[in-house]
């Protein structure tokens, strides 16, 4: 797909000076995040200790099994990753998504709230209602991957919906916390890493 | 705008799921509490079975997929994905399987084999597979027919990890495509398999069963299961799989596969 001329003009605002991204590794598809932001010149750190969160200019929580997520990190893991939310851009992708909402259903759970919605896990049902369908990302179609995905229910004031998919919310971002329903991770397309990786850079993903 | 049509867009669906499976552990359960136990402790899939591997060695008989009835009330009980085992070739039980909603069906040696000369044309399937196999021909023939993840067989039942270990090794060393899954008995076990290259971890007998016919106390069991949940995690990290494994009072007996002759062993059916 070719890049409009904003894309082209915009790039990264600082080359020079590399990014160094986290991935939650404790569990998931880290590795197809890992890969991406390498592809995108990224330099990349698999977090699997609290105190490596200390080393990254932001993070990204993979898809996987949120409830595994929690019992695995553990009240302290929750603690240190509630504190790192509210200091550097975070990006969840699925599972990822939940673990950064405030209000979890099906079943309720708790969350980082670094994000003011309200999110409904396998939202679509099982494996079985698993699909591949395409959504806009601002004006322009994207190819969106829910695996026994959830669904945002509730939009808090204060956050801006940057992808829909149907009616639904798929992309959200709220400070610098941001969050995709699906799997931007295992489809060839880049902008939703991008506009994270801008989100680090300026602060701003647009 | 669902647009499920090709096969390969099925297929990124099912090899999508195994992504999110990686680095976790995924661990047998007979019903609803010990899926929850399993929920609990942090597994990221359980596989609904009527009977253990242990217990269906010690027990004999022809094993069968679960009773549908037994996998809803598991179903019903967590969040999780829930996958159950159909027989080597029995495309019947594999549709009962589908139609009942599990996420992951395993065609496994574990069970009696219904056919001796087909496995399940899996590609007519929209719910994901996963087989076993020993070695990198067997582990293609069923990514050929339709397999989207390949767990290393060995030897189920027994708690002894070496033939895993000789599974692993055989397949890893030419494959780095595919999710591969190894079954396991302790966190030892567990880190070990990580590091000769699984991407997640198969727990059958090890965890609710004391030795092959009784079942473990429930505290007991919780506590070994997230004893293998930390290690898989943390696999590389000896200081954690020490403070892991000082908790745990012992694993299941088992059984080991040096000790058993070739007629007893379930790896050798499939082919």
């Amino acid at each position: 797909m070719g890049k409009t001329k904003r894309e082209l003009l915009r790039g990264f605002r600082h080359p020079e000076t590399t990014m160094t991204i986290g991935v939650l590794a404790i569990q998931g598809d880290f590795d197809a995040h890992r890969k991406r932001l390498q592809e995108l010149g990224a330099e990349v750190i698999l977090v699997r200790k609290p105190e490596q969160l200390d080393q990254i200019d932001g993070l990204i929580i993979p898809g996987g099994e949120s409830g595994a997520f929690l019992k695995i990190l553990g009240a302290l893991g929750i603690e240190k990753l509630k504190e790192f939310v509210l200091l550097k851009p975070t990006f969840g992708t699925c599972a990822g998504a939940i673990m950064l909402a405030k209000e979890i259903t099906n079943p309720e759970q708790p969350g980082l709230g670094a994000l003011d919605i309200r999110i409904r896990r396998n939202a679509y049902g099982r494996q079985i209602d698993s699909s591949i369908r395409t959504g806009r990302l601002g004006d322009s179609p994207l190819e969106m991957v829910f695996i026994r995905a959830p669904k945002i229910e509730r939009v808090g004031a204060g956050v801006e919906v940057l992808a829909t998919e149907g009616k639904d919310p798929v992309v959200v971002r709220q400070g610098k916390a941001m969050a995709a329903t699906f799997h931007p991770e295992l489809s060839d397309d880049t902008r939703v890493h991008r506009a994270f990786l801008e989100l680090i850079g300026n602060g701003q993903p647009h | 705008m669902s647009q499920n049509n090709g096969s390969s867009t099925s297929l990124r669906l099912k090899t999508g799921l195994a992504e999110m499976l990686k680095g976790g552990v995924i661990m047998d359960v007979t019903n609803a509490d010990q899926a929850t136990i399993a929920e609990q402790a942090g597994a990221v899939a359980v596989m609904a079975l009527e009977r253990v591997p242990a217990q269906i060695r010690a027990e004999g008989g022809v094993a069968r997929m679960a009773s549908p009835k037994k996998i809803r009330e598991i179903m019903a009980a967590v969040s999780i994905p829930v996958m159950a085992k159909c027989r080597i070739g029995h495309f019947a039980e594999a549709q009962i399987l589908q139609e009942l909603g599990v996420d992951y069906i395993d065609e496994s040696e574990v069970l009696t084999p219904a056919d001796e000369a087909h496995h399940v044309d899996k590609h007519g399937f929209k719910t994901p597979f996963v087989c076993g196999a020993r070695n990198l021909g067997e582990a293609l023939r069923r990514i050929a027919e339709g397999a989207a993840m390949i767990r290393t067989k060995g030897e189920a039942g027994t708690g002894d990890v070496v033939h895993a270990v000789k599974h692993i090794r055989q397949i890893v060393q030419e494959m780095k495509i595919l999710t591969v899954l190894s079954e396991i008995a302790t966190p030892a076990d567990a880190a070990l398999v990580m590091h000769l290259g699984a991407e997640a971890v198969f727990v059958g007998s090890g965890i609710f069963m004391k030795d092959s016919t009784t079942f473990a106390e429930p505290e007991e069991a919780a506590r070994r299961a997230r004893a293998i949940v930390r290690a898989t995690t943390h696999y590389n990290d000896p200081k954690v799989l020490l403070e892991v494994s000082e908790d745990l009072t012992g694993a299941m007996k088992g059984l080991a596969v040096s000790a058993l002759d070739e007629a007893h062993m379930l790896q050798t059916r499939g082919w």
